[in-house]
């Protein structure tokens, strides 16, 4: 089975983040980064899948040179390979630029199943896993939470606000992972070791121009300090006025 | 599970880049193993006076047990660097924590190695690695610990067997081993042998009513005509500086745990003063908390410098027990005067464990005793540079 885990380089949850000079980017310089939460999710399954079924599975992200830190971490959970579509410029790529770039370089390895987060946790789209089926052409089962995989297709459940909905599908399909699909495993120490050997491939992604443009990028607007009304029973009635008075929730 | 780098600890000469690639992932996988894994249970295991046995899985899995052993006996075959980061990690955790790995790995995995068998090295390491089996080493006596050449307890040989007979105090996991290593004295001189548990004679009571290292087990190994065979006799080593030679592989590790609890007990001490208000104002804006910040930063950083260049000479061979003696002793009574003084900025939160330098600084009164003493390395350092032995 040829297994492909789409991920993306994102700021650490605790990251305090600055924005870029040019008022429409975030300031990259000493920003922690991390794998995207979900993408966590995609790379275990797609190992777990590889365990089962045998096969290879390619860790493919689009980004700076420097995300091979990141990949690192992927191949040292089990990944076999991977590769960086090399765009200094990643971080203003639209969705779908970045998922034309992935199914170009999808087409080319070939794939049966494509993992993908559910979400980047930065830019909260949503978009490139779906995206990225309609140009592969694939089958695509979106925000999947549990999982049945055979080489010829499978069943997925997804979690809706309305109950879970078991759905089939063929091969080749993209599925974006949700959390409570697996539990991700740890990078062990000799999975680190092995990861060493294993290669990180760079490569020019295709160009593709950018239809939707960041124009202006604003940090929300600092919270008010919290106030303390008192304490203990006595304070009720102060804490319902202020509420009802003052925050007009009540 | 996920985000590698979930702690900062201090890195004020930015040390990081003298760490390589995979080095600083051995560090920070470890490091989100112990954020995620241990921290949350940390507090109750200390109160309970109990060690996590359910993690040893985890703890095998991730690979910690004896990590540079090499791969084709179940180790990672790491750097002596990359072990001691294993070492800081864990310790940023709880000393019982790294204490347990330590034995597991430098105590009990690296004799077998160096002095075992080849069948020993086939039969023991893979388990020990995969922590299907616990391991415990017990050299020290109830009246033999700072000296323990002149320990009592005894092997005889009688033909294809031998039969110890003594008992040993203070050993760490004794209770929760399937196998000691136990060094006894016999006609040729100071040897190990490889207890098994269920070996008739034998048995391991727990030491309990500890106020230090209470997230570890520690134990007496009581021998009373322990038979074993002489296929468990350590055929490579022989003489004290066999038992010793695992101690500075241990003690080595123990340098950098120091610097893991140091860690722990200044981030915990430097977030807690820059947020608690005292006069008005931020604890941490005051000179004589500044000091003590200042001052524990540096001895911190120096601390880094001395374990990293002991580790790169240990991994180019160039390493010798006296580097060792300096680094623990530092580092450890480093960390000890860390903890003290940290515990006193968090006031009266600083007594309770759901801060963490109480415990550290409990469980560092053990680290500072155990290992060699800190006197002990006084004078080991001392005879390097006067060459003058002044133990007795
Ligand atoms: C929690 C814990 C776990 C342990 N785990 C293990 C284990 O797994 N295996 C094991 O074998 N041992 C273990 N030990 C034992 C430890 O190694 C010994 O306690 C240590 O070597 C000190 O020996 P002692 O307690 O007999 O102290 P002593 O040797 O009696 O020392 C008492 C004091 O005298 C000082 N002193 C001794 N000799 C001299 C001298 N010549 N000159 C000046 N001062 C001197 C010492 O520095 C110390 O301050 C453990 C100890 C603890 C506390």
């Amino acid at each position: 089975m040829k297994i492909i885990a789409c991920v993306k380089r994102v700021p650490t949850t605790e990251a305090q983040v600055k924005i870029g000079a040019d008022g429409a980017s975030i300031d990259g310089a000493g920003l922690e980064s991390m794998l995207s939460f979900y993408d966590d999710l995609a790379i275990e399954e797609a190992v777990r899948s590889r365990e089962k079924h045998g096969g290879e599975v390619t860790v493919l992200t689009l980004g700076p040179s420097d995300c091979s830190k990141e990949l690192r971490e992927a191949l040292a959970k089990g990944a076999d390979k991977a590769t960086i579509l090399l765009d200094p410029s990643w971080a203003a790529r639209d969705a779908r630029s970045t998922a034309k770039a992935l199914a170009a370089k999808i087409q080319e390895l070939g794939a049966d199943v494509v993992f993908c987060g559910r979400v980047a946790t930065d830019r909260d789209q949503a978009s490139v896993g779906t995206l990225l089926s309609s140009y592969l052409g694939f089958a695509c089962v979106t925000d999947v939470v549990k999982l049945e995989l055979t080489p010829t297709g499978g069943t997925a459940q997804r979690e809706t606000e309305a109950g879970i909905e078991t759905v089939s599908f063929p091969v080749p399909v993209v599925i974006t992972c949700d959390k409570g699909l697996n539990e991700p495993r740890f990078a062990g120490l000799k999975g680190i070791m092995a990861a060493k050997k294993k290669t990180i491939d760079e490569v020019a992604p295709l160009a593709v121009e950018n239809a939707v443009v960041v124009q202006k990028i604003e940090l929300p607007a600092a919270r008010k300090a919290g106030r303390i009304v008192g304490e203990g029973a006595g304070a009720v009635p102060a804490l319902m006025e202020a509420l009802r008075n003052e925050a007009k929730v009540l | 599970m996920g985000s590698f780098a979930n702690f900062r600890q201090l890195d004020y000469l930015g040390l990081d880049d003298q760490f390589s690639e995979d080095e600083l992932m051995v560090r920070d996988a470890v490091r989100s193993w112990v954020t995620e894994r241990y921290l949350p249970i940390a507090m109750e295991h200390f109160e309970n006076g109990t060690f996590p046995m359910e993690l040893v899985p985890e703890l095998a899995e991730l690979g910690v047990f004896g990590p540079t052993t090499p791969v084709e006996y179940g180790g990672a075959g790491l750097n002596s660097v990359a072990y001691g980061l294993i070492c800081q990690e864990l310790e940023r955790g709880d000393s019982g924590l790294r204490s347990f790995v330590s034995v597991q790995g430098s105590l009990v995995m690296w004799p077998i190695f160096a002095y075992g068998s080849e069948e020993q090295k086939r039969r023991w390491l893979p388990q020990l690695a995969s922590g299907k089996v616990i391991g415990c080493f017990g050299l020290t006596e109830p009246d033999f610990g700072s000296n323990p050449g002149g320990m009592l307890t005894t092997a005889v040989k009688k033909g294809d067997e031998w039969v110890l007979n003594g008992r040993k105090m203070w050993i760490t996991n004794g209770t929760c081993s399937q196998v000691s290593v136990v060094w006894a004295r016999t006609s040729e001189g100071i040897r190990g042998f490889l207890v098994e548990t269920g070996t008739p004679g034998f048995s391991a009571p727990e030491q309990k009513h500890k106020f230090s290292l209470r997230a570890s087990i520690t134990s007496e190994l009581v021998l009373q005509d322990v038979v074993v065979k002489d296929s468990a006799r350590l055929p490579g080593g022989i003489g004290l500086k066999a038992p010793l030679g695992c101690l500075t592989q241990a003690r080595y590790g123990i340098a950098w745990g120091g610097l893991g609890a140091a860690f722990a007990c200044f981030d915990e001490a430097l977030q807690y003063s820059k947020q608690r208000i005292v006069f008005d104002k931020p604890l941490a804006g005051f000179q004589i908390p500044q000091k003590k910040l200042a001052d524990m930063a540096t001895q911190i950083t120096m601390a880094q410098l001395l374990a990293l260049r002991v580790g790169r000479l240990k991994d180019e061979g160039k390493y010798t027990p006296s580097h060792v003696s300096m680094a623990k002793r530092n580092n450890v009574a480093m960390a000890l005067d860390v903890a003290r003084v940290c515990r006193d900025m968090l006031g009266a939160n600083g007594i309770s464990l759901e801060y963490q330098v109480g415990r550290h600084l409990c469980n560092l009164e053990s680290v500072i005793t155990y290992e060699g003493t800190h006197d002990i390395h006084t004078l080991a350092i001392g005879q390097e540079v006067t060459g003058l032995p002044a133990y007795r």
